[in-house]
């Protein structure tokens, strides 16, 4: 499966992967992925938890070795890539990991811009992920989406040709969401190629221009947003929602208004008990990143 | 784009990240400085130690020595080991894994933090001996020796501390730490003499490196004896968990 390149990049992959197994304990949590991403372009791999999709972005940064298959990034292999190579690959841990909690946000950028030459400008990164009112706080005082962005600068410190993030927008509001899909579709304007891990509709519809759907290992789906939202499997585009208590149909009928009136459609509400139908479960498609309601 | 820093540049950036945030670690502080100049303030004037140790000098002449072993051993290996155990927690390591320097600057970086705190350790200890206790250098003090003793010292409890960190969790370093800290500074001849011991425990606390390092700076300090059983020991013990934690050590 291959990701179109866009007119005029550099056509030769930033990421190859063919053939690539992983095992566990004899497990394989990933079975045969193969797909190769071109520069320029923003990625997105979904899947439910246990598809294999840390996994494989844990291979592309180079922290795990497979097991079998080939896997090139930027043309090297990423386990054993040397300094020069993790100087071009911007890493964002799961949950804004990687930062001391003692240690404040500038400090933090400071110290990875010092890891290269020339040493980029920490207070302008800082303020471009619009953390320069925290700038001078313990991280742990931060807030979850603060901490994300203190992730995503550390990604961009070195201006890096590629970026692997994981769940860039987790744990944001819905403000830092927009702002920070700005700022990778600004990222991908100026050539530069992005993976990201996410379980955001939004991200997806708005940021990808190709995604992969892993499940048990394996790539499910493979295509644009737009194609993948065409296919078959609405399943791709649908959100499930668990309701503390059963709706009545007055409840529905009044959520029904306000889901369309943004932009989002209640496709079923399922789970019979008894004689009656109750809707304990809204299945949801459409716009999901409706604010207050994301 | 960006090309990675000199080693050097990499190291000193890291070593004063490694130092900034030594100082904000409360625990840490306490178990490094206060602790050790506690047990030399509390036990020089207590009486509680036999007498006549130390010599003319006085239990400080004693003392002194042992609660620069047990700086160290604060350094090494309660303090370096519990912060690294909370830095693989949170991701750090494994977010400097992926950036352009090599694991072993990083590790370096530690090892010279590490010796910084206890040149201050040092400088502390030496100075509440001096005005509080009116401990004076002894005429037979070797420098050279007592500097050997803390690198070697600062290897084998740097060592231990890497390898617990590196392959326990956080909250089990810390508790482990804690423990051969107390362990360290009840069988490594810090308060009393090793053959003070019972049977067994003395022949246990000969092949402690805590014993050996006590011994070393104090035979730096004057005291009488052959030191190099002692130096041997405590290479075995730095050389043996350095080579270790390098074996086991999980980033994550």
């Amino acid at each position: 499966m291959t990701v179109a390149p866009t007119a005029g990049a550099d056509p030769s992959p930033a990421i190859e992967v063919e053939g690539l197994v992983k095992r566990y304990g004899g497990r394989a949590v990933v079975s045969g992925v193969s797909f190769s991403v071109r520069r320029g372009w923003i990625v997105a791999i979904l899947g439910p938890n246990g598809a294999g999709k840390t996994t494989t972005v844990e291979i592309l940064e180079g922290y795990r070795r497979p097991d079998a298959g080939l896997v090139r990034v930027l043309g090297e292999e990423p386990a054993g890539a040397g300094h020069e190579h993790r100087a071009r690959v911007g890493l964002m841990l799961q949950g804004g990991g990687g930062v001391d909690p003692r240690a404040t946000p500038r400090e933090v950028v400071r110290l990875h811009a010092a890891l290269r030459r020339p040493s980029p400008d920490a207070d302008a990164l800082i303020d471009r992920v619009g953390l320069s009112g925290v700038a001078g706080t313990a991280v742990r005082r931060l807030s979850g989406g603060e901490r994300q962005r203190l992730a995503l600068a550390v990604a961009l410190v070195g201006d890096p040709e590629l970026l692997i993030l994981d769940e860039p927008t987790a744990g944001m509001d819905p403000a830092a969401k927009r702002e920070t899909r700005a700022l990778l579709a600004d990222l991908r304007a100026s050539g530069r190629t992005i993976t990201l891990t996410t379980h955001d509709v939004a991200d997806v519809a708005q940021l990808a221009d190709r995604v992969l759907i892993l499940h048990n290992g394996r790539i499910v789906a493979d295509g644009s947003p737009t194609e993948l939202a065409a296919s078959a499997d609405p399943a791709t585009t649908r959100e499930t929602i668990r309701l503390s208590r059963p709706l009545t149909d007055e409840e529905l009928a009044g959520l029904d208004v306000w889901l369309t009136g943004h932009g989002v459609e209640r496709r079923a509400s399922t789970a019979a008990s008894g004689a009656a139908l109750e809707a304990r479960y809204l299945e949801l498609t459409g716009d999901l990143d409706v604010e207050g309601n994301a | 784009m960006t090309a990675p820093a000199s080693a050097a540049a990499a190291l000193r950036a890291l070593v004063a990240m490694e130092l900034r945030l030594s100082a904000r670690r409360g625990e840490g502080l306490l178990v490094t400085l206060v602790i050790p100049a506690a047990v030399l303030v509390f036990f020089a004037g207590s009486g509680l130690l036999p007498a006549g140790i130390g010599g003319a000098g006085g239990p400080v002449h004693w003392l002194l020595p042992g609660a620069i072993a047990l700086a160290v051993i604060a350094s090494g290996l309660v303090s370096l080991g519990i912060a690294t155990g909370y830095e693989r927690a949170n991701g750090v390591l494994k977010l400097l894994g992926a950036a352009p320097v090599s694991p072993g600057v990083v590790v370096l970086a530690k090892l010279a933090a590490v010796l910084v705190v206890e040149l201050a350790q040092l400088a502390l200890l030496v100075a509440v001996a001096w005005l509080v206790l009116d401990w004076r250098p002894p005429s037979g003090l070797a420098p050279g020796l007592v500097v050997a003793g803390l690198l070697l010292g600062t290897l084998a409890f740097a060592g231990l501390g890497l390898l617990i960190a590196g392959t326990l969790r956080a909250e089990a370093t810390l508790a482990v730490s804690n423990g051969l800290f107390l362990g360290f500074l009840m069988l490594g001849g810090i308060l009393l003499p090793v053959a003070h011991l019972a049977a067994p425990l003395d022949a246990l606390a000969r092949i402690l490196p805590a014993a050996a390092l006590s011994e070393v700076v104090r035979v730096g300090f004057g005291e009488p004896g052959d030191p190099s059983g002692a130096l041997a020991l405590l290479a075995v013990w730095g050389g043996g968990a350095a080579a270790l934690a390098a074996r086991t050590f999980r980033v994550e």
